[in-house]
This record gives structure tokens, sequence and C-alpha cells, in this order.
């Protein structure tokens, strides 16, 4: 079996002077700071890696997206769990951040509901999607369940996400619940997946849980000798191990 | 009022493959050359250097590299009788931005395009009748031959460091490369990419049923190489980190690392970035082009720029986007079938169909951009009788398998749970043994699938957006369904411990990405009425315009585009010096 040792003389500089847009949300990460800061910043910045805290979602929208992450990514032989992972740290700062914000998101109405095949044509940005979905959520929940969806049984939370993502829910106002989920569900899988630099995937765990190595990638020898069939293994490496 | 600059000889808009290729051929002509990019200055050192470029989430995820759609976006719909809503996010299709274009961040898969996608309405009607045709498709001949595009294609190739095995040299047919591709002249510069365990097998089992398997060939060097014009192209390094990625170690064949610093050597050659081109200007006959007016958008400031000739190397939506903004020929109506500008629209359809096999690794995340194994038996062998499938074009079906970046690729047996430990589970399980079989289909025009300006939507200038109107036709759903058939068949040769259901493309949806392979909208051909541009890709309106890009294409084929466009815009540059400029005027 080959152990490759990742090349850590990568210099850092390039990648400091161009995190730009997607560093916005990186540094207030609270998961990677000694890596994601410059030294200057670092230092400030906490370590404790559990005291993650919110900057955008309100308290009942942390109990709501804290429940829906440990639901989907539930603690097992394979991972803690979704917010133990990040996952909702992740979802809380993509939404504080640009993304959140619209960037790269055209905006000009008028609005159509339009087809399936037409794509996202809400006027909302995904922060403020997440807003009015999960107060739609819980309102929903209520009168369904007779309880907030934190409250609910697992049964219970498991027909409401079925039934969101086949569109069978339409939100007081009648936002689409199906299109909540489908944005719901591409963020819990990149706060699950991403580079942990993003504050999910803490601890490199859901690469480890796959076998993917992560950004240390200098395959030209591997990809002859393991064109077999056989296993390539090795640590992951994330953008902070090589900064 | 637009601040009015100094004419130049040459304006170029767009600086990515083409552009560059224009840039570098020209400025030999010692002409002055002004080339506009839209987006940023880019270099490896530092755009794509590690680890910065290896971040999943932001360049493939958030689209880092591509085209801003809150700038600039497209109204789309299927077909004309449904209303155009802005595409809001891409999905779909990635166009490029900035310095080296999508050629910064392709897979780098190049390949010719045989004699008869070429002169294809000839060959069609030759064999098969002109009944075959269906009267709703505006099938073309393009107006040149495979032999009048072999050197063009052969200075692309070398100049991008493609590997591969030729398949035919000068008539005789090569060991271990596509038996059914056109004669070339000499091989590819460097040797074929190692293939991987799941391509071997594909191989394997392809042979085994008949087929012609070949390692497919691509712009990802197989070893160090130092191109014709001393730019130095590195070793691939598998990093599974390609397309929608910029490559650290310069091993991508890219326009920012060839063609582009070595037109700008030249003090006769200038690269304004940041320059937004709006408009082509015309003069009062409306038949020439005097340059083009431009938004400098770090200031906002208007500009002119006049020039002499103008070359509109952008995206290709973008080339017809800015004749229709620009008024440049007749726009095309589907209801009349008149005009041209926006006509023969097409896209990339295609099946696909993913295998388990349990215990097997095929360490998806070793990987690069235009590897694998292809077999051409539905495709570019003319000999595969289309008669009793009853449409025009194919499918060549490949195993590659670019990357495993795990945001996105997670395979799992139909029927996993999409959350929850059994998910997790299915996911770990799967995740090192799978390999998916894929087609990729032909489309040929037909009259209803048409790019025209938007009525309501506009862009951060005030500019309609451009709308697209397509959907899969009859003739597409046949080649997808037929190329699922056959990939289904060699999947279960292929004795995997599961597999999925082969899907075809049926219908276009703007959300899941496909391809960016957009094809057609300002066509070269042999007629005036039919076609925007002449062979040389010169207007037929405005002699002193060519457009490059696939926007030229009058159909698509199953193949990846960017082999014909650099071909085409090398013998662009040939026609431009050798005989446009000794008579500037009508080639044709």
């Amino acid at each position: 079996m080959s152990e490759d040792k990742p090349d850590l003389k990568v210099a850092r500089r390039d990648f400091l002077s161009g995190v730009g847009i997607a560093g916005a949300a990186a540094a207030l990460s609270p998961a990677t700071p000694a890596m994601a800061q410059t030294p200057a910043q670092a230092k400030d910045l906490p370590v404790a890696p559990q005291a993650a805290g919110y900057t955008y979602f309100k308290p009942t929208e942390v109990q709501f997206i804290e429940t829906l992450v440990d639901h989907m990514v539930p603690k097992d032989e394979l991972t803690p769990s979704g917010t133990d992972i990040g996952i909702a740290t992740y979802i809380d700062r993509a939404l504080a951040g640009s993304w959140g914000k619209g960037d790269r998101l055209y905006m000009q109405g008028p609005w159509g509901k339009g087809t399936p095949n037409q794509g996202y044509q809400l006027p909302l940005t995904p922060a403020a999607l997440y807003r009015a979905a999960i107060a739609g959520s819980n309102a929903y929940c209520r009168k369904t369940f007779g309880q907030s969806f934190e409250r609910c049984n697992a049964q219970q939370k498991e027909t409401f996400l079925k039934d969101l993502q086949a569109g069978k829910i339409t939100f007081d106002g009648g936002l689409p619940g199906r299109v909540f989920f489908g944005v719901l569900y591409e963020n819990v899988m990149e706060g699950m997946f991403a580079d942990p630099i993003y504050g999910g995937n803490k601890d490199k765990i859901a690469w480890k849980m796959l076998g993917f190595p992560g950004v240390m990638a200098n395959n030209a020898e591997n990809v002859k000798q393991y064109n077999d069939g056989r296993r390539f293994t090795a640590n992951p490496v994330s953008i902070a191990d090589m900064s | 009022m637009a601040t009015r600059l100094p004419p130049v000889d040459i304006v170029i808009v767009g600086m990515g493959w083409t552009g560059g290729i224009l840039a570098k051929e020209l400025a030999q002509t010692g002409l002055k050359i002004v080339a506009l990019e839209r987006g940023a200055p880019r270099s490896t050192q530092n755009d794509f250097s590690v680890p910065l470029i290896r971040d999943e989430l932001r360049y493939s995820q958030r689209h880092d590299l591509m085209m801003d759609v809150s700038a600039d976006t497209y109204s789309i719909r299927n077909k004309p009788s449904e209303t155009a809503l802005p595409m809001r996010r891409l999905g779909s299709f990635l166009p490029g931005e900035g310095v080296g274009g999508a050629g910064a961040h392709w897979n780098g898969v190049t390949w010719r395009w045989p004699d008869h996608e070429l002169r294809i309405r000839t060959k069609y009607e030759e064999r098969y009748g002109k009944s075959f045709v269906p009267a709703d498709m505006p099938l073309q001949d393009w107006g040149i031959s495979g032999p009048e595009l072999e050197p063009y294609y052969d200075k692309f190739e070398y100049t991008a460091g493609v590997s591969g095995k030729a398949g035919n040299i000068k008539g005789q047919i090569q060991k271990d490369g596509n038996p059914f591709e056109d004669p070339r002249a000499r091989d590819y510069p460097l040797p074929p990419l190692v293939s991987n365990h799941a391509s071997q097998l594909f191989a394997k089992t392809a042979k085994e049923l008949g087929y012609h398997p070949y390692v497919r060939p691509t712009a990802n060097a197989s070893q160090p190489y130092t191109n014709p014009d001393g730019m130095k192209i590195g070793q691939c390094q598998y990093c599974g980190f390609c397309e929608r990625f910029g490559c650290e170690a310069n091993a991508k064949g890219s326009p920012h690392i060839t063609v582009i610093p070595v037109a700008l050597r030249n003090p006769n050659v200038e690269l304004r970035t940041y320059t937004w081109v709006t408009k082509v200007l015309k003069d009062s006959t409306g038949k020439k082009a005097t340059g083009v007016a431009y938004v400098n958008v770090m200031t906002g400031e208007e500009m002119e720029q006049p020039a002499d000739l103008v070359i509109l190397s952008a995206y290709g939506l973008s080339n017809v986007h800015l004749m229709l903004l620009s008024g440049i020929g007749k726009p095309y109506d589907p209801e009349t079938q008149t005009g041209v500008i926006g006509k023969n629209y097409a896209y990339q359809g295609g099946a696909n169909v993913t295998l388990f096999f349990e215990g097997k690794s095929f360490n998806p995340f070793i990987a690069t951009g235009g590897w694998g194994t292809s077999i051409d038996d539905f495709h570019t062998n003319w000999n595969f009788d289309r008669g009793p499938h009853g449409y025009v074009g194919g499918a060549y079906i490949s195993v590659g398998g670019s990357n495993g970046r795990p945001i996105t690729y997670r395979p799992v047996p139909p029927g996993t749970p999409q959350w929850g430990s059994d998910w997790k589970r299915a996911t770990a399980k799967w995740y090192h043994a799978a390999l998916t079989i894929a087609a990729s289909g032909a489309v040929m025009p037909n009259r209803y699938n048409y790019l025209d300006l938007d009525r309501t939507y506009t862009n951060r200038f005030g500019q309609p957006l451009m709308r697209m109107t397509f959907d899969f036709s009859e003739n597409e759903k046949k080649i997808n369904r037929y190329a699922a058939q056959v990939i289904g068949d060699i999947a279960k040769a292929m004795n995997p411990t599961q597999m999925g259901q082969a899907t075809p493309r049926l219908t276009w949806s703007v959300v899941p990405y496909q391809s960016t392979h957009n094809t057609g909208g300002a066509v070269m051909g042999t007629d005036p009425a039919t076609s925007a541009l002449n062979k040389y890709l010169q207007s037929w309106d405005m002699p002193n315009l060519f457009v490059t890009g696939a926007s030229a294409f009058p159909h698509n084929s199953g193949y990846n585009p960017t082999g014909p466009v650099g071909a085409l815009a090398f013998m662009m540059a040939d026609t431009i010096r050798n005989k446009y400029l000794k008579n500037p005027g009508s080639l044709i």
C-alpha cells in the first residue's frame, strides 16, 4: 500500500492572496482559523471548534437546521452528527456570505413561475429563501403534526422531508416547498463534502468516509500502479493542510 | 458620450482559444491589433495555484471562473409557445469569462469531425435519398470538406499538445487508434494518456462485442511538451480537478499558456481586459463595420474603438448575441424560416448508465479531464446504417470519469435512500466501485430551435438578453434512445454487481449540468440565404467582419466542438493573412 505524503512545501502565498469571494465565508469559519487567516488575524479568532455560533440563523432557525442536518446525517459508525461535523455552520456561513445574498444570481423581474426545465425563478436570494421557508416548514409541521419541525418524531420528519422533495408541500403564501428542498439538499451535501475550510466536513470526516484523498493529487505514478482494481488509499489533505 | 479612441487595423473581441489564435497568427502582419476581453486577466501562477485551485465548492459549485449571470444571462424556453424566463443561475452549460475563456477550464477533448459531418446534407441525401431528412430539419453542408480542414486540425493539435493515437495516417489504418477517423497527415504530438481500470474493462467488453475501442484524444499532456511556438506544456498529474478548474501544472492545453502569450510578445498586439463589447459599429451603408463600442467595466466609461477589420471571437452564444444587438444580418424567423442570425442553434444529447462492481476500486479521484476510452461504431463510422433507425447523426460512447470530487460525484445504486445512515453506508460502499458509460449524441438543427433577442429582460447595460428556444426533436430522441439501448447492452455484458437504467436525454432543462457545447446561430455555409458566414467565417453581409467559434456550426455532432473551433480559427487566420488583407472585400 502506498501512503503518499502530501507535498506540504507548496507555498501558501498564492492561496492567501487569492481567497477572494469564497473566502468571505471561510474567513468566519472557526473550524480552521489558523489556516484560513493571515497570521495577524489568526491569533484574534477563537480556536474551539465546537463553539461555532451562528451569523445568519436566528434561534428558531438554528433549531430547525440543526435538527434537519442531524436527521439527514445522523450520528452512526461512519460519522458524527450533521451538526457536529459542521453542516449547520457551513449553511449559516454560506447564507451570511455573498452566495446567500445573491451573488451570481440574476435578479431582474418580472417573475414567472415557469416550467421545471426553466429552473429557479423565485425573487428570493438563498438567505431570504431559507428565512421564509424555515418559517413555512414549522408552520406546516405545526398544522400537520401539531408541533414545529424540531419537535416532530423521526417518522414525521421523514414524511415531511419526502413530501417536501416530492413537491407535495406549498407553504402559506404560495412558496413552493420543492424549490426550497432542492437548495437545502444541495447545501447539506456541500456542508458535508466541501473542503473543511468552509466550516463543514469537520476533520475531513466525509472524505475519510469515502476514501477521497482531498486536494493532494500528484498521481502520475499512482495512475499506473492503481489501474487494476486495487484501492488507492491516503490520508486526505485539505486546503488548510497545504496552506 | 462615448470616448472615441485612435483607430487600429484589427479589433478582436474575446480572448479565449480563437481570439488567441487570431491574435498570434495576425500579429505577424505587423498590423496594429487590439484584443478586448470582458473578464479578468488570468495566469497559472496567480489564479490556478495549489491549494487555491483545488476547491470544489468555489470553482465547481459556485462557478468562480465562469460567466457571471447577474450581469448578463439568457432567457430560455423549450418551445416558441412558452414564455422565456431568464436563466437565473448557471446550470446546463458554463460559458467561460476572462483571459483564456473556457479554454482555461475545459476538459481538453479534441476531435476531428469527419468529412461526412462537414458535407452532411449531401452525404445523407446521396445515401438515403432526399426524403430522409425531415422537412423541419434545416440540415446544411458547411461549405468545406474534411481534407480542406485537415492541415488546420494538425496546427491546433500541435499547438494545444493533444495526447492520442492516430487511427488513420494517410489512409493506413493504425492499430489501437480510431479506425473510423478521416485520414490524417501524421500522428498526435503526444502518446495517449494512461488507461484506467474502468476504461480497460470497457475496452475489453467492447472489443468482445465487435466494436473498436480506442483511447480518446485530449489536450491533457501525457508527457512534457514544447509546442511549435516554443511554449512549454507540463505533464498531466491526473489530479481530478480539470474541467471547471485551471491547471496548476500547465498540463492542459490552454490559450493563456500558449497562443495568448505568444501573441502578446508582439508590440503591435495590445490586450485590454475588463472591456465589455456592446456593439459592432457600422457605417451609413450598413455593409461595413467601423469598429466596436465597449464599456470599461472598471469605470463604466463608454468607448469606441475604430478598426478596419472586426473579429468576433467570444463564446459562440456571445458572438450571436453581438450580431443581433448590432443589427448585422437578418434575424431568423422560425415561422417564415427566413433570416439567418440565430438560426440552427443546437446543443448536445446523449444517454448514460452507471455500473457498480462490488469489491473493485476504480479510484475515481485519480483522473484527468478528457481521458477515457471511446467507440465510434455508432457515430463517426459512416458504414453504420442509420436507415433502419431513421435518424441523422449518432452518438459516440465512452468510459472516462474525469473526477471523484465528492460534492457531486457520489454514485449509488437505484433505490438507495438520499439521506440517513443507509445513504451514508451506500455512498461509502460504492464511491470507489462505480463507473459510468456515457453516450454523447449529435443534435441536428430544427426550425424551432433558435436564438433571438428577448423582449423583456435586459443585461447590466440595459441591452436585451438573448433568448434561447430549444428542445430535443424527434431525431435526437431517436439517437438518444438507441444510444441508451447500446450502452445498456454493453453494461450488461460487463457483468456488474448492479446497474442503473440506461437513461436517454429526452428534454432540455437548464438546471443540471449537461454540456457547454452550444452550437449554431451564426452558421457558415454556401448560401447567404441560409447562412450568416461563408466558408472562411466571413460575414456575407459585412465583409470586414469575421466570426469564429462553434456559433458557426450548422449542426452539432456527438463530438466535442473544440477541435473544429480551433481548426477553423487557424483557417480563418490563414485566409485573412493570405487572401483578405491583400484584397479586402468579400472572399466569395
